[in-house]
């Protein structure tokens, strides 16, 4: 079933790739249509899911691959993955509605995103590194292709910086994980068995080499400040869909590995470099937020407000880390809002994204100073910005709330000086507002005249988005009961 | 001893080496008889023998793990696994090259010294005695000298001549590291140079090895015997290119491992093989980094990949995982190297910007140019990938570290290079005035031995682990 899940939509790209005389309609409205089958499959899998117990992991599959190197094709769900293939299939799913009417090489790009998509499926769903290594890389090489071929601008050039950087990461990652193999006994690459074995314990300098070779990777993935250079050119030439998968999921593949496999297999080193790891969020957080607001430019904008909502996850597992007198619940609360944090993003990033794609379809730039007063001539654009704009920047009733409340409940009540991070809260709600106030309001200046509203396809891809923003912001409790057992295990394997 | 000596002569041993020798001198004799334009049965001649020299190589895999020949001849699963890939990898040159080499009035000659090469590469990497290595060096160069020169142009013959004097002169250092490490032996043959070489002069031994390294390396494509292969790639004509950048690695390699096997822990050969290692990557990667011209790009391509495979060499007896981690490493990188030759030679393309909007021409070729170079890159799934996670782990394992975090960076650096190639594919052709005139038509041989490669890289990649168990085996005499 899971595997079914995964590569239901490689071999969906295959058939579009090898079909050079489909017709471009039916290509876009296949790409919807097995999108929409992965987010139903992905529901079912939620509504059938229960957690197991022991660090293990439910609707399990594995298959022996090259037992020599005790690697095999392991997968598995559990309450911190299954969030995150959900929201993997809503956005995949987003992006598929919104590209409906996308003229521009309709059929390959369908097969890239349904490539993209099976790897993103396969990173959340993989239990052996070497598989997660792979389904990792491949998101890279499917992102570049995407930026390469589809963006604008100076693409050639962001496209190749995104690579060659993310890569880079990649390949640290790699030698992490090597490290964690040959520690372990008997060797292995198995992410529950190194989970429960924690090999490198007891041997500090092994342990933290091992784990800043983790931490590089999955630092340039996030991206943390100060490896976050690659971002801003990435998402400013990127489609408007490939923004949002970049900013919504790719994104989280750090994180995500930050309490899959940093946490669990290195307790001990994590909590040695735990200062390191909160001191970076903190930077980040207020460093994203304060370029953030000086940027002109909507997409860049957008892109370093990730760095600052990234930066909060960072600093919540960086003090779950912290050990020794705080109670254990402060930082369970941390990695609840670290985990809610990841979907909140993922949705109204996304949205965000593909709003701003409208504006520059509309009126080819994504400069906010050639536009005011936008609210007069698309209203129903100018509603959308708007909520988004509110939901990001942390409003009650948006999942935004829930995470950000959460993660600086937990982590003051865990270390009183992360409340530095604090002020980059208030710095992008002003940024949100600046943005919202110089786009929507006013007379309609410059290309505000050439904003149309938004069409049906972007209606109704970006407003669900939005939708489940809400839904989680006013009901989180589906989440967090799927959340809150997976954050409590992190918090224990970390303590131990 | 004679009774030793008719037991260990075991002919049928050698089955695949006669094959191949019978195939290229058949080659040569019926190319005598043919017209001169008309010599496509010795294609058919080069081809079966190939087949047939793997065939017979992969019917030794089970055999049982043995030296002849006066312990002179190793016949074990590198020995097997070398020339599987080197029969497999020389059928397939045969194949890309049929175009270019079809109706050419050297037809037949090229494939006679394209058997004999490998042929030569073949008993390299059997070899368990100096003398032998020697003579399988000459065997292996001097077809590649005239191979290179057949093209007749300028390149060509300063590619030749480049070739010739840089293998004379590191020929001449193997037999001079051969000579001093037979003198402190007293004998050439591997299992007696173990022997005799624990308690000689540790610095007469390692110049000895670094003599015979150094022709090693000639072979291999790795520094310091590494300035022809660039030319080489590019003066010669594209089959050959794609052979000489291929086949004598997958020799030299496997005798670098067997050499090496008979270094006393006296002398630091793990450090001397991680240098030139180091030196091979980061040299190969930063020259490539500036070419044009994409055979010149592959050829320094092949320089830092002989630098990734001398990363197992340098961890021999200290990691399990050198032997087969090497030999998966050298097929693996053989059939990527062909797959990306095969689209050179199907395109007929030599400029980098002339394979703009390839993707939209010809998408299938398209697809096996970025299967291959991300296979050389070392993306998972593909093949290469394999060979580079198992090398590193092998490195690290064995103790040079850092050697695995140099090979690491190199490998994103070369990433750059490979882009430069792949990004303009999928580029839409241009139009106007500057626009791209159309290149030569596809021709079908290379494009079929091209689509294989890339199936078998992809598929090489997730098979890896059935693969495995048949590279896992003793050295034979060690």
């Amino acid at each position: 079933m899971l595997s079914l899940v995964v590569f239901l939509p490689l071999a969906a790209a295959i058939v579009l790739a090898v079909l050079p005389q489909l017709p471009d309609a039916a290509a876009r409205w296949a790409w919807v249509a097995v999108t929409a089958v992965e987010a139903v499959l992905v529901a079912a899998l939620w509504a059938a899911f229960e957690a197991p117990g022991d660090g293990g992991v439910a609707f399990e599959e594995q298959v022996a691959w090259i037992p020599t190197v005790g690697s095999s094709y392991h997968v598995g769900v559990d309450g911190l993955s299954l969030p995150l293939l959900a929201l993997t299939a809503v956005v995949f799913l987003g992006c598929a509605v919104y590209a409906v009417r996308e003229q521009d090489r309709p059929r390959p790009q369908a097969a890239l995103f349904l490539f993209l998509q099976t790897s993103c499926l396969g990173v959340f769903a993989a239990q052996d590194l070497i598989l997660f290594f792979l389904f990792f890389d491949l998101s890279i090489v499917g992102m570049y292709f995407v930026i390469a071929g589809w963006g604008h601008g100076n693409a050639a050039a962001s496209a190749l910086k995104f690579f060659l950087y993310t890569f880079l990461g990649s390949l640290a990652l790699l030698l992490g994980f090597i490290g964690l193999y040959l520690a372990s006994e008997p060797r292995t690459f198995d992410m529950v068995e190194l989970a429960a074995a924690a090999p490198l314990d007891g041997s500090p300098v092994a342990g933290g080499l091992v784990l800043g070779a983790i931490l590089l990777g999955l630092a340039i993935k996030t991206p943390t400040f100060p490896f976050h250079t690659w971002l801003p050119p990435a998402h400013t030439d990127a489609p408007a869909i490939g923004s949002a998968v970049l900013a919504g999921i790719l994104l989280k593949l750090g994180t995500y590995g930050f309490v899959r496999i940093a946490m669990p297999m290195l307790p001990e080193a994590w909590r040695d470099w735990a200062w390191v790891i909160i001191v970076v969020g903190i930077v980040s957080v207020l460093y994203g937020a304060l370029v953030a607001l000086a940027q002109t430019d909507l997409k860049r904008m957008i892109a370093y407000t990730s760095v600052n909502h990234m930066g909060y996850v960072v600093l919540a597992v960086g003090a779950a880390g912290v050990a020794g007198g705080t109670d254990a619940q402060a930082r369970e609360v941390a990695v609840t809002g670290a985990l809610t944090q990841m979907v909140s993003h993922g949705l109204i990033t996304a949205a965000l994204f593909l709003l701003a794609g409208v504006l520059r379809a509309r009126a080819g730039t994504y400069d906010m100073g050639s536009f005011g007063g936008i609210a007069a001539v698309a209203p129903r654009f100018a509603v959308l910005f708007a909520v988004v704009a509110f939901a990001s920047l942390g409003l009650p009733g948006f999942s935004g709330f829930i995470a950000e409340f959460q993660i600086f409940a937990g982590v003051i009540g865990t270390v009183p000086w992360t409340a530095l991070a604090l002020p980059g809260i208030l710095v992008t709600a002003a940024l949100f507002l600046l943005a919202t106030q110089r786009l929507l309001t006013g007379p309609v200046r410059g290309k505000a005249a050439d904003v149309t509203d938004l069409r049906s396809p972007e209606l109704l891809s970006i407003g669900p988005l939005l939708l489940l923003s809400l839904l989680i912001g006013i009901f989180p409790r589906p989440l967090l009961d799927l959340v809150e057992p997976a954050a409590a295990a992190v918090v224990e394997l970390v303590g131990r | 001893m004679d009774a030793g000596m008719s037991m260990d002569a075991d002919f049928a041993a050698l089955l695949p080496e006669m094959i191949v020798l019978a195939g290229a001198i058949t080659a040569l004799l019926a190319g005598s008889f043919l017209p001169r334009t008309r010599q496509g049965l010795t294609r058919l001649i080069a081809i079966t023998a190939l087949a047939g020299g793997a065939v017979s190589a992969a019917a030794g895999l089970s055999g049982t793990v043995r030296t002849v020949f006066e312990g002179s001849f190793a016949i074990d699963t590198p020995t097997t696994v070398a020339r599987l890939v080197i029969c497999s990898a020389t059928l397939l040159v045969v194949c890309l090259g049929a175009d270019e080499l079809g109706g050419t009035p050297r037809e037949s000659e090229t494939y006679a010294l394209m058997l004999l090469s490998a042929l030569g590469a073949m008993v390299m990497a059997g070899t368990n005695d100096l003398l032998i290595l020697a003579v399988a060096y000459l065997l292996a160069s001097i077809p590649l000298y005239a191979l290179i020169g057949m093209g007749r142009s300028p390149g060509a013959a300063e590619a030749a001549l480049k070739t010739y004097l840089l293998g004379a002169f590191l020929g001449i250092a193997l037999l001079l590291g051969a000579t001093i490490l037979y003198s402190l032996a007293g004998a050439s043959a591997y299992d007696q140079l173990r022997a005799g070489l624990v308690d000689a002069p540790a610095g007469a031994v390692a110049a000895g090895l670094v003599g015979v390294l150094a022709g090693i390396a000639f072979k291999a494509g790795a520094v310091p015997g590494h300035f022809w292969v660039p030319d080489a790639a590019q003066g010669a004509g594209v089959a050959v290119a794609a052979f000489l950048t291929t086949v004598p690695k997958i020799g030299a390699l496997v005798a670098a491992y067997r050499l090496l096997t008979t270094i006393p822990v006296t002398v630091d050969a793990a450090l001397l093989i991680a240098v030139l290692a180091a030196a091979s990557m980061t040299i190969g990667n930063f020259a490539a980094f500036s070419q044009t011209d994409v055979r010149r790009l592959l050829g320094w391509s092949t320089v830092s990949q002989a630098g990734y495979l001398l990363l197992p060499v340098a961890v021999v007896g200290t990691s399990a995982l050198a032997l087969p981690s090497l030999l998966f490493y050298l097929g693996a990188y053989a059939v990527s190297n062909l797959g990306a030759f095969a689209v050179v030679a199907a395109t007929g393309e030599h400029e980098l910007g002339r394979y703009r909007g390839l993707g939209r021409r010809r998408p299938w070729l398209a697809g096996v140019l970025v299967v291959c170079l991300l296979s050389l890159v070392g993306t998972p799934p593909t093949v290469v990938f394999v060979g580079k996670l198992t090398t590193f782990t092998a490195g690290w394992d064995g103790g040079v570290a850092w050697l695995v975090v140099v090979a690491a960076l190199n490998t994103a650096a070369s990433l750059f290079y490979y882009l430069r190639w792949l990004a303009p594919v999928f580029r839409p052709a241009e139009r106007g005035p500057d626009a791209v005139a159309p290149g030569p038509t596809l021709r079908r041989w290379p494009a079929t031995v091209a689509v294989i490669a890339g199936i078998v890289v992809l598929m090489g990649g997730v098979g890896a682990g059935a693969a495995w168990p048949a590279l896992e085996g003793a050295l034979a005499g060690v």
